[in-house]
């Protein structure tokens, strides 16, 4: 095949610059808050004024009297299903009887004006009866504890377990048996643009809608089902995306169905916009877990068996617990070896916000676990933290905690640890500072933390998407996709794939956003799943669409197809040189032979595995590897961290940019950062005490250190042009190499997160009561 | 509502209208005049994404009454590279070509502090480049790009005009 004869690399592999970097920094990037349309109305959300309580009655009476209001909104005017969801269909887009979280919607106030709608939607009574609530997961379990959704007994959501091997058996061999327990906060996705949609009533009694919105398919299942209407009547287009890191979701989804319904009922575009504090206290958040582990290790170092329990706490709304912990579940021991295995991980309902995707997804959280556990076993023996990792650790052939054998694709865990340790310069560093710190008030303290992560969807479910590649009778070429740019360049890297398979400059493609109804569904832009997955499905439909162009070049010059060569905006007959045609020409040629320059490429992940009652299988078709180290200097007079420097080693499978790879890079250790030392939303019964960014602090400029990023490359056979993942490898370690740190230069642990000044020099958090983490009794 | 005239310089173009006495600059700037490069992102000066240039001062334009505007220039991220003259701020080119613009809701005002910054400090160290956009929050790049693409424009552009300087010296014209 001539298509196999290709030999060219000319973008794939190449720091393509980003194909809408113009857009962006001259300010002509449309953003979700950048549309308007003709006589538009404003739509603004009245929420729940308690956790949990009744709904008696809804007055809007003194609304409707207020300058400027069209309507007032409330869920007897759902055409269709109130509730909406992406795994359990229970989160109402505006409540009927009941509320659950202090977030809930309960009216939604149309008016000419933002300002008028923001004054009416105060004026709007509703009376509710207050019901007992919960607020701390362990209580929320206990019998007798109020139910938040009737048909989950005990409010648990999910309970995912592994049973591997012989438990008691592994403690018996062991020398040592450690039982430590960590905690993790609430934390927010802070994207910096609040949630954003405009709705027009569509034709034909549909509806569209454009915004910030990360997954346009999931999104318009929301829609279609709260206003009764079938999919292909409501569109959903993307608009440019002022990030999202998986939060960007269920929280649209319910925006996108209000605005929606307030389109379709007054025939008026609608739109909306969260203010921040809206946003912080609407939209889900990362899982706060509490996590206890029991680890067996001989006196060199080898873990015989271990025993975790993990309880993350839910909210008011299943939303992704169930994956989100599912993923907890396959890296709950971390990449080591071990033979018995003993795991139990819930989620668990609560009335604090709910929680769901966010970068890492159900890892950051146990990574920082079971990498300090993994330093506390390496001090307990006295052994490097590096050689406790490197005796346990998977390497070629090694078989996972969930029972996959890795031996598909390079299992490169000492190839990242050594390359980072080595660059940080480790063994040095760790035997000098202590040495150094004595006597001093600022010391200093190295510690890495390293993890491996299933690409993609894995066992969660349906892993398939497509893309389309439509050659223009010009030779431009427009490429549309069912994944969505969410910022990570996205739009780059797969118009570097469809040039780089089709032969063309880059310039000619042109990327267009994500439209529910101009592409089929894709599933959702999540799992770091777009390069690996969507980039085989645009490599497929470009390469059709090559094959279109080398059979109409054929025809013209009276050779077979398997005579064609595609190169560089060309083509020739192979073995004559002179025979060339011109891009363009050929697509003349494919023209007048009215052939089809429009292809469409589907790509299904490899098959995987679970057998959900021991927690075994082949949960992901591959995974990545990563190792990070963090020096730090802490304060010892205030307890504050700063890190110093960050080093990362990456197994990426290939870089198909290598620029935007850094970018991830960079990006994802900053976030760790943040979760790390500075960040934790406060609820107080419920309420969002952090409500602006003066208050929820996350990384400037100046908190974030020097970064060095290490790509490693190990093509990956399932991979395009190999390459695997890395939006959130470089997220989820992070916190756990900065604690490891911190513990190494003030040589004492902290065992919940963020280690910002008050738990590093008292151990204990001021603000939120020791163990009432993330929550507080009613 | 009260209402007050203003005559406010935006992108060298003088405009006068009537805004009410608590309309921000960023709205003033985003729903009077369409100009929706500059974004709001929390509404109280925290994360910096309303950036703009007033009498190239970088200022939070969410925290700026469009009234106290009156009879000033206001530069905004559309103003640095005009259309027509179809060639981008050196600024704007350097966070191209570093790679660092992500999702790009911060780059308009991260944009504008570093050219607040250069205008005031034509060779800034890296350390100083990390002060002038503390006051700017970016989610997605972890600021290193940033700073880089900061840095490099800097220095081409002392570069830029010593060779402008040299040329003026040696007298020949343009």
């Amino acid at each position: 095949m001539a298509a196999e004869r290709v030999k060219r690399a000319r973008y794939v592999g190449a720091p393509a610059q980003r194909v809408d970097g113009f857009d962006k920094v001259t300010g002509r990037a449309v953003f979700g808050a950048d549309m308007s349309a003709p006589n538009m109305l404003w739509g603004q959300v009245v929420r729940s004024q308690h956790p949990h309580a009744l709904i008696r009655a809804i007055d809007a009476s003194a609304a409707l009297a207020c300058d400027g209001v069209a309507a007032v909104l409330t869920a007897s005017d759902v055409p269709g299903d109130i509730r909406f969801g992406v795994v359990v269909p229970h989160q109402p887009v505006l409540c009927s009887d009941r509320v659950r979280y202090m977030g809930d919607g309960v009216a939604l106030v149309l008016a000419e004006t933002r300002e008028q709608a923001a004054e009416a939607a105060r004026l709007v009574k509703a009376d509710y009866q207050p019901l007992p609530a919960v607020f701390d997961v362990e209580e929320a379990m206990r019998d007798g504890a109020p139910l938040i959704h009737d048909d989950y007994p005990g409010n648990v959501v999910v309970h995912h377990r592994v049973r591997k091997g012989d438990v008691e058996a592994g403690f018996a061999q062991a020398d040592l048996i450690l039982e430590r327990d960590y905690a993790t906060q609430l934390v927010e996705h802070a994207y910096i643009e609040p949630e954003a949609v405009l709705a027009l009533p569509g034709r034909g009694g549909g509806v569209e809608v454009y915004g910030s919105i990360q997954n346009p398919f999931s999104c318009r299942r929301a829609v279609a089902r709260v206003l009764g209407l079938p999919l292909a009547k409501v569109r959903i287009v993307q608009c440019d995306m002022g990030g999202s890191f998986g939060g960007k979701d269920e929280v649209m989804s319910a925006m996108s169905a209000r605005a929606a319904l307030g389109a379709l009922l007054t025939s008026r575009p609608v739109k909306m916009v969260n203010t921040r504090e809206e946003s912080l206290v609407e939209s889900y958040k990362r899982h706060p877990y509490r996590m206890h582990y029991k680890v067996g290790v001989t006196r060199e170092g080898r873990i015989t068996a271990m025993e975790i329990r993990m309880v993350a706490d839910a909210g008011a709304y299943a939303s992704q617990s169930p994956f989100v912990t599912w993923r907890s579940t396959v890296q709950a021991t971390g990449p080591y070896e071990v033979p018995a295995v003993k795991t139990d991980i819930l989620a668990a309902f609560t009335n604090n916000t709910y929680t769901g995707a966010m970068r890492g997804f159900g890892a950051p959280q146990a990574v920082f676990a079971n990498e300090s556990l993994m330093d506390e076993i390496a001090l307990e023996l006295g052994i490097d933290p590096v050689d406790v990792r490197r005796l346990n650790g998977y390497r070629q052939g090694s078989v996972t905690a969930t029972g996959h054998k890795l031996d598909e694709h390079t299992v490169s865990l000492m190839e990242v640890i050594d390359r980072a340790t080595e660059a940080a310069g480790w063994r040095e560093k760790r035997q000098r500072l202590p040495l150094e710190n004595r006597g001093k008030t600022i010391v200093r303290g190295i510690g890495m933390a390293c993890s491996f992560r299933g690409c993609s969807l894995g066992a969660e479910g349906v892993d398939a998407t497509g893309a389309i590649v439509s050659v223009q009778t010009d030779g431009s070429v427009i490429v549309s996709t069912g994944l969505a740019e969410n910022g990570q360049g996205l739009r780059t890297i797969f118009s570097q794939i469809a040039a780089e398979e089709l032969g063309v400059d880059i310039g000619r493609i042109v990327f267009l956003p994500c439209d529910t109804s101009g592409v089929p569904d894709g599933g959702p832009t999540v799992a770091s799943r777009s390069t690996i997955m969507g980039g085989n499905a645009v490599r497929d439909a470009a390469r059709k669409a090559r094959r279109a162009l080398e059979d109409a070049v054929a025809q013209e010059l009276g050779v077979s197809s398997e005579e064609i060569e595609a190169g560089f905006e060309e083509f020739s007959a192979i073995g004559d040189r002179t025979l060339r045609v011109g891009f363009d020409q050929a697509v003349a040629m494919a023209w007048n032979q009215a052939r089809l320059m429009a292809s469409f490429g589907w790509h299904q992940a490899p098959k995987v595995n679970w057998d959900e009652h021991v927690g075994q299988g082949k949960a992901y078709f591959t995974y990545v590897y990563g190792c990070q180290v963090a020096e730090v200097a802490v304060d010892t007079a205030t307890g504050q961290v700063r890190v110093e420097r960050l080093t990362a080693a990456h197994d990426v499978g290939r870089a198909v940019n290598p620029q935007a790879v850094q970018g991830q890079f960079y990006g994802g250790m900053a976030m760790g950062l943040g979760y790390g030392l500075l960040e934790e939303v406060e609820l107080k019964k419920g309420a969002t005490r952090t409500k602006n960014f003066d208050q929820y602090l996350i990384p400037t400029a100046m908190d974030v250190p020097e970064m060095i990023p290490i790509v490693v490359e190990n093509h990956d056979p399932y991979g395009a042009y190999g390459a695997k993942t890395i939006g959130e490898p470089t997220c989820e370690i992070t916190a756990a190499a900065i604690a490891n740190a911190v513990a190494h230069a003030v040589g004492c642990r902290v065992r919940e997160l963020p280690l910002d000044m008050e738990r590093v020099l008292l151990g204990e958090c001021l603000r939120v009561a020791r163990g009432e983490r993330g929550s507080e009794r009613p | 509502m009260e209402a007050t005239r203003v005559r406010i310089t935006v992108n060298g173009v003088e405009h006068v209208r009537l805004v009410p006495s608590t309309m921000t600059l960023l709205e003033f700037l985003r729903e009077d005049l369409q100009l929706t490069g500059a974004k709001e992102g929390c509404g109280k000066g925290e994360c910096g994404a309303c950036t703009v240039l007033l009498d190239g001062e970088p200022v939070a334009s969410c925290l700026v009454l469009a009234a106290q505007c009156s009879g000033r220039s206001v530069t905004t991220v559309e103003g640095l590279a005009p259309p027509e003259e179809g060639r981008l701020h050196h600024v704007q080119q350097a966070f191209i070509d570093h790679g660092a613009v992500q999702c790009g809701f911060c780059t308009p005002g991260m944009v504008m502090s570093a050219v607040a910054l250069l205008e005031q400090n034509p060779l800034p160290t890296r350390d100083e480049i990390r002060v002038a956009i503390s006051g700017n929050l970016c989610r997605c790049t972890g600021y290193q790009s940033i700073v880089e693409a900061i840095y490099d424009a800097s220095r081409r552009s002392a570069k830029a005009e010593r060779a402008e300087k040299a040329e003026q010296l040696s007298g020949e014209p343009r």
